[in-house]
C-alpha cells in the first residue's frame, strides 16, 4: 500500500445464520400440496397412482362427517400419550439416574448402548406373546420405543449441567434433593425438551406399527385396512391425520419452550 | 468464628500440590493468598471451605457463627455461580428456601442483602441481562443473606475487567467490615498482587508446586485508607511481585499437561 490510492475495505461478515421467517413455513406447505393438486388436476399424476389433494380431504371430510374418525383419533392418542406417559417418565428417571449416580452409570449406559438401536417393531410379536394381542401390547411397545431416546437425552442433558453451579449449591449447604429440584433439573431441561421431541414423533411411527396388528380402532387400523382395499384416499387421509398429531405435538414443546426456557433467549 | 488450618497436605495421585499449610484466621481478618498459577490456592480454598478433602491435615472451625447464620462458611466465586433461570432475587433466595427461617425473615434479608450491593433497581433481572459486576454483586449479595462467619472468595474479581474491578473493591471493603456488629474472617486467593496488598491484613504467599507458604506478609495500615495510588501500598505490591516473580515465571514455562488448578 505505498501509493496513496483509496479503496474501500470490502465486507467480509456474513455468518450463515439462518433467520426464521414467519409464515413461510407454513406457506411452503400449502404451495406444495397445491403444486400436487396441480399435477393432479393436468393428469400428471395418475389416480391409481396417488389420489389428488381434493380427493383425500373429501375422504377425510365424509369420515369427519360420518364421526367414524372420532373414534379412530381417541384410540390413538390414547395409546400414543399412555405409552409415552410411561416410557418417558420412565425414560427421564433413568436418566437422572445414569447422570447423577454412579452405580447407575456404566451399567445404565452398556444396556440403553446395546437396546436403543433394536428396532422396536420387530419386538411387537413378542410382547404381544408376553402381553396379549390387546391394549397392553400396544402401549408397551410405544412406551419401549419412546423410553430409549428420553434416557440418552435426559443423561445427556445432566452431564451438560454446569458442574460449578453444583458445587455452588454444595457451598451453601443445598441437601441433594434440593441442588437435583433446583440446579440440576432446571439446568437440563433444554435438553430433556429436545428428547421429547424426537419421542414423541419415534413414539408416532411405533404406534401407527402397533395398530397394524388387531386393531379395529386408530389411525394406524385404518391406515392399513385402507391400504388392503386399495382406498388410497383414506390411506392418505389417516397419514394426513398422523402429519397433523406430529405438527401439534411439535407445537406444544415449541411452546413449553418459549415459556420454561424463556431465559435463554 | 475463627478458622484454623491445620498442616494441610494435599496430593492428586503422585502429584503433591500442597504440602504442610497452617495457618489461622479470626474474626475481622482478610487473609489473602497469593502465588504462581498452578500452586493450588483455589484446591486450597475449596478444602478449607469443606468443598474438598485433604489428603492429610484438618481444618477446624473455632467459636459460634452469628444468630440466623444458614451457612457459616460461605463462597463467592470467580464465576459468580449464579443459576441463569433465576433472577437476581430468586438467586439471593436459593439459599434461604429450606432453612426453616420464617418468609417475612427471608424478604427482610433479601431486600437487606439487595440495598447493601446497590441491587434494589435490579431484583427482577435475570443474569444475562446484568455486567460481569453486577454479577458479581449479586454472588456477595446471596453471601451476605446467609449471615456467613467465614467468608472464602476464591478471585471474585478475576473475571472483570479493571474498572469494574475497582469499583468492587470497594464494595468488598465494606463486606470484610462485616454486618449487624458481626466481624467475618476472609480468606482471598487472588492472582492480582494489587487486589492481595489492598484488602488483606496478612498475604500468605505460597510457592510453585507443591504449593508451601513461603512468606507470611503483615499489611498494618487500615483498609478504608489504602488506594491503588497509595505509594505504600504500590511500594508492598512491588516487593510481592519480586518475591514469586521467579516462581511465576517457573510455572509460566512449565507444561500445562498434569495442570491442577
Amino acid at each position: 500500500m505505498s501509493n496513496n490510492k483509496k479503496a474501500p475495505v470490502s465486507f467480509r461478515g456474513g455468518l450463515l445464520i439462518p433467520r426464521w421467517q414467519r409464515g413461510v413455513g407454513a406457506i411452503s406447505l400449502i404451495l406444495l400440496i397445491a403444486l400436487w393438486q396441480v399435477c393432479s388436476s393436468l393428469g400428471w399424476i395418475s389416480p391409481i397412482a396417488a389420489p389428488s389433494p381434493a380427493e383425500i380431504f373429501k375422504a377425510l371430510g365424509d369420515m369427519i362427517q360420518t364421526g367414524e374418525i372420532y373414534g379412530h383419533l381417541a384410540a390413538s392418542l390414547g395409546r400414543l400419550f399412555g405409552g409415552f406417559a410411561i416410557g418417558g417418565s420412565i425414560g427421564i428417571l433413568t436418566g437422572l439416574a445414569i447422570g447423577l449416580w454412579s452405580p447407575a452409570r456404566a451399567p445404565g449406559v452398556t444396556i440403553v448402548a446395546t437396546l436403543f438401536p433394536i428396532p422396536k417393531i420387530a419386538l411387537l410379536p413378542l410382547f404381544i406373546i408376553w402381553f396379549g394381542i390387546g391394549e397392553a401390547s400396544k402401549l408397551v411397545t410405544i412406551a419401549f420405543g419412546t423410553f430409549f431416546p428420553m434416557v440418552v437425552a435426559t443423561y445427556g442433558a445432566v452431564d451438560n449441567v454446569d458442574r460449578s453451579l453444583i458445587r455452588m449449591g454444595r457451598s451453601f449447604g443445598l441437601s441433594t434433593s434440593a441442588i437435583i429440584r433446583k440446579i440440576v433439573l432446571p439446568g437440563a431441561l433444554p435438553g430433556i425438551l429436545s428428547g421429547l421431541r424426537i419421542s414423541t414423533s419415534i413414539g408416532i411411527v411405533l404406534l401407527v406399527a402397533a395398530e397394524m396388528i388387531n386393531a379395529d380402532q386408530g389411525i394406524g387400523g385404518l391406515v392399513l385396512a385402507s391400504g388392503n382395499l386399495y382406498q388410497t384416499d383414506r390411506l392418505l387421509a389417516g397419514v394426513f391425520i398422523l402429519c397433523l398429531i406430529g405438527l401439534i405435538v411439535n407445537s406444544l414443546i415449541d411452546l413449553a419452550e418459549k415459556r420454561l426456557l424463556g431465559w435463554r433467549s | 468464628m475463627k478458622l484454623i488450618a491445620d498442616t494441610i497436605r494435599h496430593s492428586y495421585g503422585p502429584l503433591t500440590v500442597l504440602e504442610d499449610i497452617s495457618f489461622e484466621v479470626g474474626p475481622g481478618e482478610v487473609v489473602a493468598i497469593v502465588g504462581p498459577s498452578g500452586c493450588g490456592k483455589s484446591t486450597l480454598l475449596r478444602i478449607l471451605g469443606g468443598l474438598e478433602k485433604p489428603t492429610s491435615g484438618q481444618v477446624l472451625v473455632e467459636g459460634e457463627p452469628p444468630e440466623g447464620s444458614i451457612n457459616p462458611l460461605t463462597f463467592v466465586f470467580q464465576d459468580f455461580g449464579l443459576l441463569p433461570w433465576r433472577s437476581v432475587e430468586g438467586n439471593i433466595r436459593l439459599p434461604l428456601e429450606g432453612s426453616g427461617l420464617k418468609s417475612s425473615e427471608i424478604e427482610g434479608r433479601i431486600s437487606n442483602a439487595l440495598s447493601r450491593t446497590g441491587l434494589s433497581d435490579f431484583r427482577k433481572a435475570l443474569p444475562k441481562q446484568l455486567s460481569g459486576g453486577m454479577k458479581q454483586r449479586v454472588g456477595i449479595a446471596r453471601a451476605l443473606a446467609v449471615r456467613p462467619s467465614v467468608m472464602f472468595m476464591d478471585e471474585p474479581l478475576s473475571a472483570l475487567d479493571a474498572q469494574t474491578r475497582e469499583l468492587l473493591m470497594d464494595d468488598l471493603v465494606t463486606l470484610a467490615e462485616g454486618f449487624d456488629g458481626h466481624q467475618l474472617a476472609t480468606v482471598y486467593v487472588t492472582h492480582n498482587l494489587e487486589e492481595a496488598t489492598r484488602l488483606a491484613d496478612r498475604i500468605l504467599v505460597l510457592s510453585r508446586r507443591p504449593g508451601r507458604i513461603r512468606s507470611v506478609i503483615t499489611i498494618d495500615r487500615p483498609r478504608r485508607e489504602r488506594s491503588a495510588t497509595d505509594p505504600d501500598i504500590a511500594k508492598q505490591t512491588r516487593e510481592l511481585w519480586d518475591l514469586i516473580r521467579n516462581d511465576a515465571a517457573e510455572a509460566d514455562r512449565e507444561l500445562t499437561s498434569g495442570e491442577v488448578s
